[in-house]
C-alpha cells in the first residue's frame, strides 16, 4: 500500500508515532496529483506553495506537542464553492472566472484551526448543478476507475480526488446528492450531514434550504473524524443548528445487532441496474445476518420528491444566483444601461444548466404559476417529512441504492437534462428532508465499477447513521482501488 | 400536459440577454422538465403542515455589536469597476 492509499486515520497514526511527516504526506499527494491530473481533472487550483507552508507548520506544531486533533497535518481538499480567502473561487462557472475571495468559509477556518492542510480547490458542476461535473466552465472531470466515464456530480473533483490518493479526505455541498452520488461512483465514503448542523456561510448559495457541506472520504472513520472537524454552530449562518450535536463515533463499533432497518420499496426496479439491485439486495441479507431486523418500508412521495425538488431548488437558485450581475465582482460585459450590463453579463458568464435552471425556477416563482408549481412543490416536500417521519416510528435506518446505475460513460447524457436528473433519484429525499444520510461502497459491477450503498437517518441521527455504516463497511470488506493509466511526470 | 412557457418574458425576468435560437431551445427543454415537475399536483392529501425549516427552526437574529467588517478595498478590488470607494455602472434610470 503506498502512503497515499491510507486512510485519515492511519496516516494520522503515522504522524503520531513520528514515522511520518505532514510535509512527506503532502509531497506524496502533490506527486499523486502531478501524475493523475491530466487525466482525472479533479483539480481546478492547486496550491503547492500554500500546502507545504501549511504542512511545516503543522510538523513545527506536532514536534512541539500541539496536536489540533484528527486532521492535524493531514493534505484535503475543498469543493471550489467554498470561498478561501485568497485563493480563487469560481464555483466551476466563467461568471466567477478571476475571483478572489476576501474572507474563508466557516468550514475552511475551521479546517484551518484543525491543522488539516489545503492542497487545492476540485472541480464541480457549475455552482454545484449537475450530476456529471461535465457542467464545469474549466471541462469535465473523469472517474479514477474508468476514465472514460464521469465521477458522478456535482462534487466529482472532490470525489475524484480522494478516490486516486491526491487527497485524503475532502469537503463537498450536497443539495439533491451532490456529495453522495459522486462518492457512489467513484468508490468512497460520502455523508450528508443534517441540515444546520455545518455552517453554510462562505459557502456560494445554491439552494439555501438544500444545501448542505459534509465529507467524501476513504472509510466511515474518516467520514466522522472530518464531519467532527467542520459542524457545529456558527452565528454566521441563521440557519445553524444551536442544539446539542450528536456523536458519530459513539456507534461505529456498535454493530447492528438489534436494529431495525427498512428497505425503501419506491427506490428500485425500473431504471436500476440489475448489479446494483443484487449488491444493495445481497447487503441488506448480510445485515440480516448480522443480527439487524429487516423491513420493507414504503414512502409514497418518494415517486414524485424528484418532481418537487426540481421546482424548489431552481426556484432558490434563480433568486441566489442574482447576485451574479457584473457590477460587484466577477465578469462583466458592456452595456448601455445597468440592465443591459446585466443581463448581457448574465447570458455571458453562466453555462446552460445554470440558465435552464434559473429560467426554470423564475418560471416556478412568477405570477399566475406560482401555486400550481412552487407552492405545491413545498406542499410535497411537507408530505415527504411526514412520510419519512412515519417510517421513522417502526424503523431506526433506511436504505437504497445511492444511485440507480453506476458511472455512465462522459457525454452520454449532457443533451438530455430530465435523465441526467434521474441520477439524484435516491438522494433528493434526504435533502428535502434536512436529514442526514451516507454513501458506502460495498462492491464493484461486471465492469468493475464502484457501487454505493445508502444508509438514511432521522435529523441528527449521525451516531445511528455512522454505527450503521460502518458495520456495511465491515461487511463489505470493500478494498479495491481503481488502477489510473499514470504517465510520466 | 403540455405547458405553455412564454419564455422572451421569463428571460426577461431573469434578467438574461438571450437570442431567439436560445430561447427556443431553452422553451422546449422547460416544458419537457416542466411536464415532469407538474407531478406535484398529483399529491394525494394535503399535509399537516407547511414545509419551511427541516429541523423547524425559526428566524434568528445575532447580537446587534460593532464588529470588523471585510476591508473596503479588498472587497472594491474584486468589482469589474471602482471610483472613490463606490462601484460604478451604466445609467440605471432612464433620464427624462
Amino acid at each position: 500500500m503506498t502512503v497515499t492509499d491510507l486512510t485519515v486515520v492511519a496516516a494520522g497514526e503515522r504522524l503520531r508515532s513520528g514515522s511520518t511527516t505532514s510535509t512527506e504526506l503532502v509531497e506524496a499527494v502533490l506527486d499523486r496529483a502531478s501524475r493523475t491530473e491530466a487525466q482525472l481533472h479533479a483539480f481546478l487550483n492547486i496550491d503547492r506553495d500554500g500546502a507545504l507552508e501549511s504542512a511545516a507548520q503543522a510538523d513545527a506544531e506536532l514536534a512541539e506537542g500541539k496536536d489540533r486533533g484528527p486532521l492535524h497535518g493531514i493534505p484535503i481538499a475543498l469543493k471550489d464553492n467554498m470561498c478561501t480567502r485568497g485563493l480563487e473561487t469560481t464555483a466551476s462557472s466563467q461568471i466567477l472566472a478571476g475571483y478572489v475571495p476576501p474572507y474563508d468559509a466557516t468550514v475552511v477556518t475551521k479546517m484551518r484551526d484543525g491543522g488539516a492542510v489545503l492542497i487545492g480547490k476540485t472541480n464541480l458542476d457549475e455552482f454545484a448543478m449537475g450530476s456529471s461535473t461535465e457542467n464545469s466552465a474549466y471541462g469535465p472531470s473523469f472517474n479514477p476507475w474508468d476514465i472514460g466515464r464521469i465521477p458522478g456530480g456535482s462534487s466529482g473533483g472532490s470525489a475524484a480526488a480522494v478516490a486516486a490518493g491526491s487527497a485524503f479526505t475532502a469537503l463537498g455541498s450536497d443539495t439533491g446528492g451532490s456529495i453522495r452520488q459522486p462518492a457512489s461512483l467513484t468508490g468512497i465514503v460520502g455523508m450528508k450531514p443534517t441540515y444546520g448542523t455545518v455552517s453554510r456561510y462562505g459557502l456560494i448559495a445554491f439552494a439555501s434550504s438544500l444545501d448542505q457541506i459534509g465529507p467524501l472520504s476513504k472509510s466511515v472513520e474518516d467520514a466522522a473524524a472530518t464531519l467532527e472537524t467542520i459542524w457545529g454552530h456558527d452565528p454566521l449562518d441563521s440557519t445553524s443548528f444551536s442544539g446539542e450535536y450528536p456523536d458519530p463515533r459513539a456507534a461505529l463499533s456498535k454493530g447492528v445487532e438489534g436494529l431495525k432497518i427498512g428497505v425503501v420499496k419506491e427506490l428500485a426496479g425500473e431504471g436500476y441496474e440489475p448489479d446494483v439491485e443484487s449488491a444493495v439486495a445481497e447487503m441488506v441479507e448480510q445485515l440480516h445476518s448480522a443480527g439487524a431486523e429487516i423491513v420493507e418500508v414504503s414512502l409514497p412521495t418518494f415517486d414524485i420528491a424528484m418532481s418537487a425538488y426540481y421546482l424548489i431548488a431552481p426556484a432558490e437558485a434563480s433568486a441566489n444566483l442574482a447576485r451574479f450581475d457584473g457590477i460587484r465582482y466577477g465578469h462583466r460585459a458592456d452595456g448601455s444601461t445597468t440592465e443591459e450590463l446585466m443581463a448581457r453579463t448574465r447570458a455571458e458568464g453562466f453555462g446552460p444548466e445554470v440558465v435552464r435552471r434559473v429560467l426554470l425556477g423564475t418560471y416556478a416563482l412568477s405570477a399566475g404559476y406560482y401555486d400550481a408549481f412552487y407552492g405545491q412543490a413545498q406542499k410535497v416536500r411537507a408530505a415527504v417529512q411526514e412520510d419519512l417521519e412515519r417510517a421513522y416510528q417502526s424503523v431506526d435506518v433506511l436504505v437504497s441504492p445511492t444511485s440507480p446505475t453506476v458511472a455512465f460513460k462522459a457525454g452520454d447524457r449532457v443533451d438530455e437534462p430530465l435523465s441526467m436528473y434521474l441520477a439524484d433519484i435516491c438522494t433528493i429525499p434526504m435533502n428535502l428532508a434536512g436529514d442526514p444520510a451516507i454513501s458506502v461502497p460495498i462492491g464493484l459491477d461486471g465492469q468493475g465499477l464502484p457501487i454505493g450503498f445508502h444508509v438514511m437517518a432521522p435529523a441528527l441521527g449521525e451516531e445511528v447513521l455512522f454505527g450503521v455504516a460502518a458495520e456495511v463497511e465491515r461487511l463489505a470488506g470493500f478494498d479495491a482501488r481503481p488502477e489510473i493509466p499514470v504517465v510520466a511526470e | 400536459m403540455p405547458i405553455d412557457i412564454d419564455i422572451a418574458h421569463v428571460a426577461r425576468l431573469a434578467r438574461l440577454d438571450l437570442s431567439d435560437a436560445e430561447l427556443e431551445q431553452y422553451r422546449a427543454q422547460l416544458g419537457d422538465i416542466l411536464e415532469h415537475a407538474a407531478r406535484v399536483q398529483g399529491l394525494e392529501g394535503d399535509p399537516s403542515t407547511e414545509s419551511e425549516h427541516p429541523l423547524g427552526f425559526v428566524n434568528v437574529y445575532r447580537e446587534d455589536e460593532v464588529r470588523p467588517s471585510l476591508d473596503r478595498d479588498e472587497v472594491l478590488a474584486q468589482a469589474p469597476e471602482s471610483m472613490d470607494g463606490y462601484f460604478v455602472v451604466p445609467p440605471a434610470l432612464e433620464s427624462e
